[in-house]
């Protein structure tokens, strides 16, 4: 009983301030013979500016643990909360909305949209919420300062390096200034170096702007940067 | 269009070609229309012209009625009696041969589509020169058709055969005709030498005939006591054309070509915005997962669709004007704004029809695809 009220005032906590809190949560993937449990009863809190990586092989449910904090996916049972609400209770639309205002992605490599300037990535998220005004235009252009891109902002995906894509992705992520950063393996498209870097910038930016991260990987050697490690393994977070 | 416009400028040069299918699409349609028009001037401008709103014809002529249609004084009387009936009178059409006999083009064979009426009645023409029916004497009051062949007032035709001779009395500089032949205008008497082949004397039975009761109707007159009565049939002055040869089949092949040009326009409208909606899956993912709704997408990707389509139209048919312009007078051809305007309209709204087909694929793609291949 007292773990049980202990739980319920971190749930709390976790919320008044805005960050990301996964309670018992389990995903399972496929029916009948076929069913993969692919997020067995996971416990997660994350507070606001605090960067936590997790690893795991693939096939470990890092991706599931992604889409389901992100409210991408539904878990089959538990809470997602984030930001003050639960995730798991609203409707498809309003989990769409709460993706676009309080949910910031850095997907893998193809995360940009060809056709936009990397200053059109950023603008985009505020232009999809209808807020595309000279206030998001004032940060689209602070945060291709802070992440290096200002000399950068006219040109199209196909002109950037491997990293500027990733910079570009995590600028865009932020523009909506969301509770949570969710980042989906960073670094699987860059060098050592480059990887290095780009890690160091996100939790740069976490502790700058007070989001919740979230960085899932398999990369071992970018964990330093992050304040906390968990590991993954069969849907088991540890 | 935040993202529509920079995709279409992004992906121009396909935007491009398919937008050029369209407009080369939308130049054959207002050249079709064109053509359409120009030949329903051309077969039925005369019937058209004629300031009557029915035509009674035999009611055992079921197609063709004009060739195949006799009817009698006893019939064009009954209906002039008849009540709803502001005016019947007979009504003669046939088509001859004829050669020049006396005038500058003597020799010269022309083809004519008569047309015989009372000559102090309203179907009589007005002529632009010389005088009418009415106060020209026994003759014919020929069309711009004939005319632009250089015959003129005073000359003379006389009929192949039947040898009827028939003077030029005036000129109505109009370009009126029926089945493709320029019209001449001529009394009934004249109509009937012409139709019965009869030099000389008229026998008494011909003069008592015609081949319709040309009829000006008050609106939802009830005919059927006098139709039965008389044997005859009243049609409306637009069922009139399907009666002048050839006028059905070739509007009708005309609607045929467009209604599969129309299709041929959706269809590869839809098939493009199908490959590309499917090539755009990752991106479509991609704006879910930001939190687009999907109403969003498919504003967005229908605007662009909205763009294309009268982008090209417009080009499109501004070109088919501009060659069509230079075919009036070379082609049966005429170009009428409310048959371009409907070919545009169609074009349009097929390609939307096609597009949107393609365009639903968006509400199907799975904003967790953009987690990529890891999970």
């Amino acid at each position: 009983m007292t773990t049980t009220s202990t739980r319920h005032g971190a749930a709390s906590d976790a919320a008044g301030t805005g960050g990301l809190r996964l309670l018992d949560v389990s995903l399972t993937l496929g029916d009948g013979e076929a069913a993969v449990t692919a997020l067995d009863h996971v416990a997660l809190d994350v507070t606001p500016g605090e960067f936590v990586a997790v690893v795991g092989p693939s096939g470990s449910g890092k991706s599931s643990l992604l889409a389901v904090a992100g409210g991408l996916q539904r878990p089959t049972s538990g809470q997602v909360h984030l930001a003050g609400t639960e995730l798991t209770a609203l409707s498809d639309k309003e989990r769409t909305a709460a993706r676009r205002r309080h949910i910031g992605f850095v997907f893998q490599q193809s995360n940009l949209l060809a056709s936009l300037t990397v200053r059109e990535q950023l603008l985009l998220p505020l232009h999809i919420d209808g807020r595309l005004d000279a206030a998001a235009r004032a940060r689209a252009e602070e945060l291709l300062e802070a992440v290096g891109l200002s000399h950068r902002r006219g040109h199209r995906p196909h002109q950037l390096s491997g990293g500027e894509r990733q910079r570009a992705g995590l600028a865009r992520a932020l523009m909506t200034s969301p509770a949570v950063l969710l980042v989906d393996e960073p670094t699987s498209a860059l060098d050592r170096v480059r990887s290095a870097e780009a890690v160091r910038l996100i939790a740069e930016q976490t502790h700058a702007h007070g989001t919740a991260t979230v960085m899932v990987t398999h990369d071992t050697a970018i964990m330093d940067a992050a304040d906390r490690v968990h590991e993954m393994v069969d849907g088991r977070l540890s | 269009m935040f993202l529509a416009l920079r995709d279409l400028r992004f992906a121009r040069g396909r935007f491009a070609l398919m937008g050029a299918v369209v407009a080369l699409i939308a130049v054959l349609g207002v050249l079709l229309s064109g053509l359409a028009s120009g030949l329903a001037d051309a077969g039925i401008s005369g019937l058209r012209a004629l300031p009557v709103t029915h035509m009674a014809f035999d009611e055992t002529a079921t197609s063709e009625q004009f060739s195949r249609s006799t009817v009698e004084r006893k019939d064009w009387q009954a209906w002039s009696k008849a009540p709803g009936v502001k005016r019947a009178e007979p009504f003669g059409n046939t088509l001859a041969n004829a050669r020049v006999t006396r005038g500058a083009e003597k020799g010269e064979q022309v083809n004519l589509a008569v047309f015989g009426m009372a000559p102090d009645s309203p179907l009589a023409p007005r002529p632009t020169e010389g005088k009418g029916l009415h106060d020209g004497g026994a003759g014919i009051v020929i069309t711009r058709e004939i005319a632009d062949l250089g015959v003129g007032v005073g000359d003379v035709l006389t009929a192949d055969r039947s040898e009827v001779p028939l003077k030029v009395v005036g000129v109505l500089d109009e370009k009126v005709s029926y089945g493709h032949i320029g019209i001449v205008y001529t009394d009934l008497d004249t109509w009937r030498h012409l139709h019965y082949g009869l030099p000389g004397e008229l026998p008494e039975a011909a003069r008592e005939q015609a081949t319709a009761v040309a009829l000006t109707l008050a609106d939802g007159a009830d005919v059927a006591a006098v139709e039965k009565a008389t044997g005859t049939r009243a049609d409306s002055k637009e069922t009139t054309y399907g009666a002048s040869p050839g006028y059905t089949a070739e509007s009708s092949t005309m609607a045929l070509i467009k209604g599969f040009l129309y299709a041929i326009s959706a269809l590869v409208v839809g098939a493009f915005f199908t490959v590309w909606t499917v090539q755009r899956k990752a991106e479509i993912a991609l704006l879910k997962a930001l939190g687009a709704p999907t109403a969003y997408i498919l504003r967005d990707a229908l605007a662009q669709v909205l763009a294309v389509l009268l982008g090209a139209t417009a080009v499109g048919t501004a070109a088919g004007l501009a060659l069509g312009s230079a075919m009036i007078g070379k082609a049966p051809f005429s170009l009428s704004a409310p048959a371009i305007a409907t070919s545009a309209g169609l074009l349009v709204g097929l390609g939307i029809v096609g597009a949107v087909v393609a365009v639903r694929r968006i509400t199907a793609v799975d904003p967790l695809t953009a987690l990529g291949a890891t999970r």
